[in-house]
């Protein structure tokens, strides 16, 4: 069964979740017998796209006439080369673009769309179900798909890639586009080269119990020496302390990183929502009762203002160590 | 400008998710309903000052049973001036784009607005299949929406940062954090949304596309590991050498 990968490289960067698709895709291909497919667009070099060989792509069609993300012409291009290549199943990440074209596309296919995949399909003859994150982050469900074309949308960070040192051949595809009713006017790219919150391994957050903005240096200094990203709890972005983007829970973004440090926040069963499917948490309150230390791998009942600064210090002598 | 805000029916965000007939139904019992959080705080708050600003109508439509009504009462009660209810069970994102998009296609909408996903099934589908349906452009995750001589001017998350676009109506947009701040009804608004048309109509035929079979909690957190506040290192090692996460 050939699968077909929509990559999304703005700028001429692939995100980490696309090649978690790429190699998500490579799984399923491998089940079935076939080939993986990549279809992308825009500016991004023929070597990094031949790089996406790695991780178990055998072709990639690259559309050079579309430079920004618009969501009629991407529909056009990846039917396009879903039409081209014959696959059965496409596979999106689970982010801001493939949010936008994975349903277009699922309704002008007609093929099933599962969003927010976790594990790789288990196929069974016509059976084919996947299983996903639902209830943001408190429950799964699996899904049942019964079309013939199917369409899954893939969390990020739910399967790490192994490489291999193949190289993916390279082609262009120039489909007829359909007029795009929205026109990009102005880009604003997030402060700061921090690593996209969705996508970090290792993500350090903070709550009221910080008891102000001009204390976060202390929850910033541990993410830099980690090399993780920072997030918050709802109350700390409501009252405009932290980014919006930076909001974890049900009504912010759902995570899954490795590591979730959280200090300052009590963990309500919202923010919960939003975090327990990280492998590991540790959670750092001076409230021994706390309803997050339930939900915690490993604790440290104390003041963030002291533990914070020891932890970051404890990570760099590691790190010099190792 | 005529605005359409579609609004789901979902599980109170403290509700604990439990399942019956052998884990292949969500439990309702004791579960209190709300209108889902993106759809109320963001589409339909923007959608009534965008009405408030520049004239027009904002109409709510829900895809569901006679158990919507008191949802639908309530985003009458912040101010919506009329409700459809196509009266089905939703039964997966394509079969409730498909019955929006029947009922939207010949009515002149300016806008139709959803909430970025509902917290029941995160799926972030039915917008975007929506504008598919109708051949309409789709804005998702907007967090900013302006418009001005049929000009609409959206700011959206991607995936490095945000990107303003710039469209001619109509448009089909999904709202996210930043578009609008929550409002309660007032008592005025709760009784006038009494009186207000709340119209039932028939589905039309489509089939689903996806089903669910089955559903599972994730497995119960053993007990917590208590490090000493001094003892920083310790933990640090626990993260490397056991949870192996650094």
């Amino acid at each position: 069964m050939s699968v077909l990968v929509y990559v999304n490289a703005p700028e001429g960067k692939i995100a980490k979740a696309a090649y978690e698709a790429v190699y998500y895709a490579s799984k399923i291909a491998e089940k079935e017998g076939g080939d993986v497919h990549v279809v992308t667009y825009g500016s991004v070099s023929d070597d990094s796209l031949a790089e996406l060989g790695q991780y178990g792509a055998s072709k990639v069609m690259v559309c050079r006439e579309l430079s920004e993300e618009n969501d009629q012409k991407l529909t056009a291009i990846v039917a396009a080369a879903r039409e081209k290549c014959g696959a059965k199943v496409i596979v999106f990440s689970f982010d801001p673009s493939g949010k936008v074209v994975a349903p277009r596309l699922s309704a002008k296919l007609k093929a099933g769309l599962v969003s927010g995949a976790t594990s790789v399909p288990e196929i069974d003859g016509a059976r084919f179900s996947i299983r996903t994150n639902v209830f943001s982050g408190k429950a799964f469900a699996t899904y049942q798909v019964e079309t013939e074309i199917k369409i899954i949308s893939l969390m990020p960070n739910s399967l790490k890639p192994e490489k291999s040192d193949k190289k993916a051949e390279v082609e262009s595809l120039s489909p007829s586009l359909p007029e795009a009713g929205l026109k990009v006017v102005e880009r604003k790219r997030q402060s700061g080269d921090g690593i996209p919150l969705p996508e970090a391994e290792l993500v350090v957050s903070a709550g009221r119990g910080l008891k102000g903005p001009e204390n976060w240096g202390i929850v910033e200094e541990l993410a830099e020496a980690l090399g993780a990203a920072t997030a918050c709890s709802r109350p700390v972005s409501d009252i405009g302390w932290r980014p919006h983007h930076e909001h974890v829970g049900q009504t912010g973004i759902a995570i899954r990183p490795n590591l979730y440090i959280a200090a300052g926040i009590s963990g309500a069963i919202q923010h919960l929502a939003g975090v327990n499917n990280s492998k590991t948490i540790v959670v750092i309150n001076t409230d021994p009762e706390a309803p997050f230390f339930k939900a915690a791998d490993y604790g440290i009942v104390g003041d963030a203002f002291e533990v914070l600064p020891k932890l970051t210090e404890a990570v760099k002598k590691f790190k010099a160590s190792n | 400008m005529k605005i359409l805000v579609c609004i789901s029916k979902v599980p109170d965000t403290t509700t604990k998710i439990s399942f019956t007939d052998n884990d292949t139904k969500f439990n309702e019992d004791k579960v209190q309903f709300i209108v889902n959080p993106y759809d109320e705080w963001y589409a339909l708050v923007r959608g009534l000052e965008l009405k408030e600003a520049q004239g027009g109508s904002v109409s709510i439509l829900s895809v569901g049973g006679a158990d919507y009504d008191p949802i639908i009462r309530k985003a009458l009660a912040i101010g919506a001036d009329d409700a459809i209810r196509i009266n089905a069970e939703p039964k997966d994102a394509y079969y409730t784009a498909s019955q929006i998009a029947a009922f939207a296609k010949d009515k002149g909408y300016d806008l139709i607005l959803f909430g970025k996903e509902t917290i029941d099934y995160n799926g972030a589908q039915v917008g975007g299949m929506v504008a598919e349906l109708l051949d309409l452009p789709y804005v998702s995750i907007a967090s900013k929406l302006e418009v001005s001589d049929g000009l609409a001017r959206v700011e959206r998350d991607v995936q490095a940062g945000k990107e303003v676009l710039e469209g001619k109506l109509p448009l089909v947009i999904s709202c996210a954090k930043g578009m609008a701040e929550q409002r309660i009804p007032n008592m005025r608004g709760i009784m006038a949304a009494r009186t207000k048309p709340l119209k039932v109509e028939e589905a039309a035929e489509v089939e689903a596309l996806v089903g669910i079979e089955k559903y599972s909690l994730p497995p119960a957190k053993g007990d917590v590991k208590l490090i000493d506040p001094e003892n920083a290192e310790e933990l640090i090692d626990l993260l490397h050498n056991e949870a192996k996460v650094i």
